[in-house]
C-alpha cells in the first residue's frame, strides 16, 4: 500500500515529464484548457459572490485575475480546489471543471482534489516545523514513508522554488528563521512537492518587499513551464509582467477575459480599460 | 477650590493604587498567617498540650516517641523491652482511670497526686499520662518527653489521628497521597473527554451546536461545588456501590468521578481556545495540500494548541487538588493510606473542612491543619505559575 | 492498511460521540437536579424556615444567609476590584510591577476556596476579632472574588480603544478626568457583566464560610453583620450528609440544589442579556 502510494507520487512526477511533450504538441497544436467554468454562481449565504462566470483557463500557462477589492477575484480563485467549503454556508451553482472533471462532483475526493490542485497563500504561511518538514508535510499527509524518497522530494521541490541554495545548509532550522520572502518560496516549494498540476496563488507577493517580489514573479515565470498557474493580483504591473492571460473581474462578474496583452493594451469593455488606465496612474 | 480639586484627585489616584497592591497584599498575607499557624505545628509537644507522661523512676527506658507511646496505650505494645526497657508488662495508665475505678470524685491535685504517686510508686512497668497539674515528683516518676512533633513526623507519618491519646498523630502521607490519587484519577477521566469535546466542538460542530453548547458549558462551570457533591451522593455514590458491589459507595473513585465532571468545563473551554489559537492561514494551508481535515487536525492543530491544552491538564489538576465540598461528601473520608481506587480515602481540603471546626485554635491539630493549608496553597501556587509560563510560551517563535 | 478517509470517518465519530458523551453527562446532572427538585420548590418552600430536624418547612434564612453574603463580600470587593482594575489597566503600563501584580492576581484566583477559609478564620474571625459571623463572612468571601472583578474590570478597560482616551486628553482634560468622565462609563457595562457573575461564584461557595459565617441552624433571621447566618450551599451539604434524618430531608436537599442551579442559571442568563445589550448599542454607534 505505501510502496503504491509513494509509486503513485513517482508515477505523477514521471508522467509529467513524460507528458511533457505532448504539452508542448498540444499548446503548438493549439490551446489545452485545464480549468473550465460554465455558469458558476457562487454565494455566501445570501450574498451572491460569483455570477455566471464562464471561462476557460489554458495549461501550463500563468492566468491573472485581476479587479477591484471584492470584486470576486479570491472567491473564484478558491472555487478550483475547494478552499470556499470551508466557510458555512457557501452554494455553487453551474459546472466547474479541471482536466474534464467537475469537481463539485459528489464522487470527488476534496482532498486529493487539493493535492492536484496546490495553493500559495497571501501571506506566508509555514507551519511551525522545520524547513525540511514543511516541505515533506504534504508528502507525508498523502502517505509517502520512504525517507530517501521524501529526501529527495524536498530538494527537488525547493530547487524548483528557486530555494535550495539558501536553505540546504539548514533545512532542520525553523521555517520561521526564514525571510518573509523565503517563507512565501517555502510555501511554494511546499505546494510543489505534492506534484500538483495546477498552482494557484493569491496574491503571493503582496505581503513582500520589491525584491522578493522580483523573485517570485521570475520563478513564476519558470514554474509555468510545467504547471498551471492561475494568479490573484492587485498589482496591475505584476499582472501586466508575469501572467499570459488575464481576467477582469467587476462586482462578481468576469467583465473581460483575454491575452494579457490585448487586456491591457486595447481591452473591449470601458470599464477595463478605465480600471487597468487608473491603476498605471 | 483649586487646591480642593487637587486633594480630591491625590485622594482617588491614591486609592486606586492602594488596591492595586491590594491582590499582593493578601497573597502575602495568606502566606504569612498560613505558614505561621503551620509551621507551628513543629513548636507543638507530641504530647497533648498541658498533659505529661511519665513512668516509674527506676524504669530504665531511655525514651520513648510518639507512634509507641500510642501504641503503647493502643495495646499493641505491651512488654518494655519491645522500646528498648528491661523486660517486664506495661501497664498503661489514665488519670480518668483513677476516676472510673469509683473511687473518690475529688480531683484536687492535693489528694490526687498523692494517689497518683502511691501507684507509681507500687507499679515499675507503668506509665502514667496524667494532666500537667497531677504530676507526681520525679523522685518517685520519671517524667518522658516526647518533644516536639517533628517535620518527618508530619510528612511520612502515615498516620492521621488528630484524636488520639495522649499523643496525637498528624502522619500527612494518607491525605497527600489520597488528593494525589482522586485527583490524578479525575484528571486521566477528565482529559480524553474534555480534549475530545474540546475538538469537536471547535472543529467539528456545526454553528448552530456551538451556540448553545458553549453557554451550558459556561454555565456548568457556575454550577457550586456542593451541588455536584450532591449529585455524586445520591446518584453516582449508589451507582457504583451497585457496579462494584462494595460496602459503601464513597469511594476514591465516586470522588475521581466527580472532580472530573467538574473539571470538564474548564478543561473543555481552555482547551478549544488553544485550539481555535491556531491560525486559519495553518489549517488552510494543510488543507490546501491535500491533507484530510483529521490529518490537519492531528499533524497542524493538536501541535500548535499543545502548550494551550497542556496548561489546561494542569489548571484542570489544580481545580482538582484544591476542591473541597464535592469530595469531602463523596469520597467516604477515611484517612488511611489508599490502597485502590473502590476504597473511601481523605483529601487534604475535605480533612481542613471536616476538622477545623472541631480543632481548638491555637494546638496541634488546628496549626496541623493549617499546615495542609500551607501544602494545598504552595502546591496550587506551583501549579498556577506551571500554568502561566506554559500559556505564555504558546505562542513559539521556533518550532 | 486502513486509508486516510476511513481513519478520519473513525476519528470524527469518535470526537462526535465524546462531544455527546459530555453533553449527555452534563445534561443529565441539570436534568437530574431539576427534575427532583421542581417539585420540592413552592412558596412556602422559600419563605419558611425549616421545621423537624430540616425534614419540612423551607429554607427562608439560609436564601436570606446567602444574599446578606452576597451584598456583604460584593459591596467589598465590587469598589476594590474596579480601582485596582484600573491601577492596573490605566497606571501601570507594562512595568515589571504590572507583570508582578498580574501574576499574584491570577494566582489569587487560582486559589483553592478552602485556603481562603483558613485565612479568613485566622484574620478576620480570629485576628481582628469579628468571630463567625456575616462580616467575617463577607470579608472572606471578598478576597475570593477580587480576582474576577479586576480582571473583568482590566478587560472592560482593554476593549476601550486609545483613541478615546487620546480624544478627552488633547482636550485638555486631566488622566483622571479621562478615567472617570470617559473610560469608567464606557467600561461600566461590561464591569457590571463581570459583577453579575461573581454574584453566582459567591452564591455557591462554601468552603470558604465554612469556619467564617455560617450555622447549621438559626432560629431566627440575623440581625446585625456580627450575626452568624445560614447559607443556601451549606445548608445543602449539611442536609445532605449530616442531619437527624438524612432520607427524610432529601426532598428539601433536592429543592435546595435547584434554587442554587436556579440562581447560577439567572446570573449567568443576565450576564449574557447583559452583553447582548452592550452588544447592540456599539452597534447603533
Amino acid at each position: 500500500m505505501i510502496e503504491t502510494k509513494e509509486a503513485g507520487i513517482l508515477t505523477a512526477i514521471e508522467t509529467k515529464d513524460a507528458g511533457k511533450p505532448t504539452a508542448i504538441e498540444t499548446k503548438t497544436a493549439g490551446k489545452q484548457t485545464m480549468i473550465e467554468t460554465k455558469n458558476v454562481n457562487f454565494y455566501y449565504a445570501d450574498f451572491r459572490a460569483l455570477k455566471e462566470v464562464t471561462i476557460r483557463v489554458e495549461a501550463r500557462a500563468v492566468t491573472a485575475l485581476i479587479g477591484p477589492s471584492g470584486c470576486g477575484k479570491s472567491t473564484f480563485l478558491r472555487l478550483f480546489n475547494r478552499m470556499n467549503d470551508l466557510i458555512d454556508g457557501t452554494r455553487l451553482t453551474g459546472e466547474c471543471l479541471i482536466d474534464g472533471e467537475d469537481i463539485y462532483h459528489k464522487s470527488v475526493d476534496v482532498d486529493a482534489l487539493r493535492k492536484r490542485v496546490g495553493m500559495v497563500f497571501q501571506k506566508p504561511n509555514p507551519f511551525p516545523k522545520s524547513i525540511f518538514e514543511n516541505v515533506a508535510y504534504g508528502l507525508r499527509v498523502n502517505g509517502a514513508r520512504d525517507r530517501s524518497f521524501i529526501a529527495a522530494r524536498v530538494e527537488e521541490s525547493l530547487r524548483a522554488a528557486a530555494l535550495w541554495v539558501e536553505v540546504r545548509d539548514k533545512l532542520r532550522a525553523s521555517a520561521f528563521a526564514l525571510s518573509g520572502g523565503q517563507q512565501q518560496r517555502l510555501c511554494i516549494a511546499r505546494a510543489l512537492a505534492v506534484s500538483p498540476s495546477v498552482l494557484l496563488m493569491d496574491e503571493p507577493a503582496s505581503a513582500l518587499d520589491p525584491i522578493s517580489t522580483a523573485k517570485i514573479e521570475e520563478l513564476i515565470d519558470q514554474l509555468k513551464r510545467d504547471y498551471t498557474i492561475v494568479i490573484v493580483t492587485h498589482n496591475m504591473q505584476q499582472a501586466a509582467r508575469v501572467s499570459d492571460s488575464t481576467a477582469f473581474f467587476m462586482l462578481g462578474e468576469l467583465v473581460e477575459f483575454g491575452s494579457t496583452k490585448k487586456i491591457f493594451a486595447d481591452p473591449d469593455h470601458d470599464q477595463t480599460r478605465r480600471y487597468v488606465a487608473g491603476r498605471f496612474g | 477650590m483649586k487646591w480642593t480639586r487637587r486633594l480630591a484627585k491625590h485622594t482617588i489616584e491614591g486609592l486606586f493604587t492602594l488596591s492595586g497592591g491590594v491582590t499582593s497584599l493578601v497573597v502575602f498575607l495568606i502566606i504569612a498567617f498560613l505558614f505561621r499557624e503551620g509551621f507551628g505545628l513543629f513548636r507543638s509537644p507530641a504530647v497533648e498540650r498541658g498533659y505529661g507522661l511519665c513512668v516509674h523512676a527506676e524504669n530504665a527506658v531511655p525514651t520513648l516517641d510518639a507512634g509507641q507511646v500510642k501504641r503503647i496505650f493502643d495495646g499493641e505494645i505491651t512488654d518494655w523491652k519491645e522500646v528498648g526497657g528491661r523486660p517486664g508488662a506495661i501497664v498503661p495508665f489514665r488519670v480518668d482511670d483513677l476516676f472510673t475505678g469509683g473511687g473518690a470524685m475529688d480531683d484536687d491535685p492535693a489528694s490526687v497526686i498523692p494517689r497518683v504517686e502511691a501507684l507509681i510508686a507500687r507499679t515499675p512497668g507503668i506509665i502514667a499520662f496524667l494532666h500537667a497539674d497531677y504530676l507526681p515528683g520525679t523522685k518517685i516518676a520519671r517524667h518522658l518527653s516526647l518533644g516536639n512533633i517533628t517535620p518527618s513526623d508530619f510528612f511520612t507519618g502515615r498516620e492521621w489521628q488528630p484524636a488520639a491519646s495522649p499523643s496525637p498523630r498528624f502522619g500527612a502521607l494518607p491525605l497527600i497521597l489520597g488528593t494525589l490519587l482522586v485527583s490524578l484519577a479525575a484528571i486521566l477521566l477528565a482529559l480524553p473527554l474534555g480534549i475530545g469535546a474540546a475538538i469537536y466542538l471547535s472543529e467539528l460542530a456545526g454553528a448552530r451546536m456551538r451556540a448553545w453548547m458553549k453557554p451550558t458549558i459556561e454555565l456548568l462551570a457556575g454550577i457550586p461545588s456542593v451541588v455536584y457533591g450532591f449529585f455524586g451522593l445520591v446518584v453516582l455514590a449508589p451507582l457504583i456501590q451497585k457496579t462494584f458491589d462494595l460496602p459503601v459507595g464513597e469511594s476514591a473513585l465516586t470522588g475521581s468521578l466527580v472532580l472530573a465532571i467538574m473539571a470538564l468545563p474548564t478543561i473543555i473551554t481552555l482547551a478549544e481556545d488553544a485550539t481555535r489559537g491556531v491560525p486559519r492561514a495553518q489549517r488552510e494551508a494543510s488543507l490546501a495540500l491535500g491533507a484530510t481535515r483529521w490529518q490537519t487536525i492531528c499533524r497542524v492543530v493538536l501541535p500548535g494548541a499543545s502548550s494551550g491544552i497542556a496548561a489546561a491538564t494542569v489548571l484542570g489538576i489544580g481545580r482538582a487538588v484544591g476542591e473541597t465540598m464535592a469530595v469531602l461528601m463523596v469520597t467516604g473520608n477515611a484517612a488511611v493510606l489508599p490502597r485502590s481506587l473502590l476504597e473511601p480515602v481523605r483529601t487534604i481540603p475535605a480533612t481542613i473542612a471536616a476538622e477545623l471546626g472541631e480543632a481548638p485554635a491555637g494546638g496541634a491539630h488546628y496549626r496541623a491543619l493549617f499546615l495542609l493549608g500551607c501544602i494545598l496553597f504552595a502546591v496550587t501556587m506551583a501549579i498556577n505559575l506551571t500554568a502561566e509560563l506554559m500559556t505564555a510560551r504558546s505562542r513559539p517563535k521556533n518550532i | 492498511m486502513i486509508s486516510r478517509k476511513t481513519k478520519q470517518r473513525v476519528a470524527f465519530t469518535t470526537f462526535r460521540l465524546l462531544g455527546l458523551a459530555v453533553v449527555a453527562i452534563l445534561g443529565w446532572i441539570l436534568g437530574f437536579i431539576i427534575y427532583r427538585g421542581a417539585g420540592a420548590i413552592n412558596w412556602e418552600f422559600l419563605t419558611t424556615f425549616p421545621r423537624k430536624g430540616m425534614t419540612d418547612g423551607g429554607i427562608l434564612p439560609a436564601i436570606v444567609g446567602t444574599l446578606y453574603l452576597v451584598l456583604g463580600s460584593l459591596a467589598i470587593a465590587f469598589p476594590v476590584g474596579v480601582m485596582s482594575g484600573i491601577y492596573m489597566r490605566e497606571y501601570l503600563g507594562d512595568r515589571w510591577l504590572a507583570r508582578v501584580i498580574r501574576v499574584m492576581t491570577n494566582n489569587l484566583g487560582g486559589i483553592p476556596s478552602i485556603v481562603f477559609g483558613l485565612f479568613g478564620m485566622a484574620l478576620f474571625v480570629r485576628a481582628f476579632g469579628f468571630g463567625d459571623s456575616i462580616l467575617a463572612g463577607s470579608c472572606t468571601l471578598a478576597l475570593l472574588v477580587l480576582p474576577l472583578i479586576i480582571r473583568s474590570t482590566e478587560e472592560a478597560l482593554r476593549a476601550i480603544p486609545d483613541d478615546h482616551r487620546a480624544g478627552s486628553r488633547a482636550l485638555g482634560a486631566g488622566k483622571l478626568e479621562t478615567i472617570l468622565r470617559v473610560t469608567l462609563p464606557v467600561a461600566m457595562p461590561n464591569i457590571i457583566t463581570g459583577l453579575i457573575l461573581s454574584v453566582g461564584r459567591v452564591s455557591g461557595e462554601t468552603a470558604p464560610i465554612l469556619f467564617t459565617a455560617v450555622a447549621y441552624s438559626m432560629p431566627k433571621l440575623p440581625s446585625g453583620i456580627l450575626d452568624q447566618v445560614m447559607a443556601l450551599p451549606y445548608h445543602l451539604y449539611v442536609i445532605a450528609t449530616s442531619g437527624t434524618d438524612i432520607a427524610g430531608a432529601r426532598p428539601k436537599a433536592y429543592g435546595t440544589a435547584l434554587v442554587l442551579v436556579i440562581i447560577v442559571l439567572a446570573v449567568n442568563l443576565l450576564a449574557t442579556a447583559t452583553r447582548a445589550c452592550i452588544g447592540k448599542k456599539t452597534k447603533r454607534d
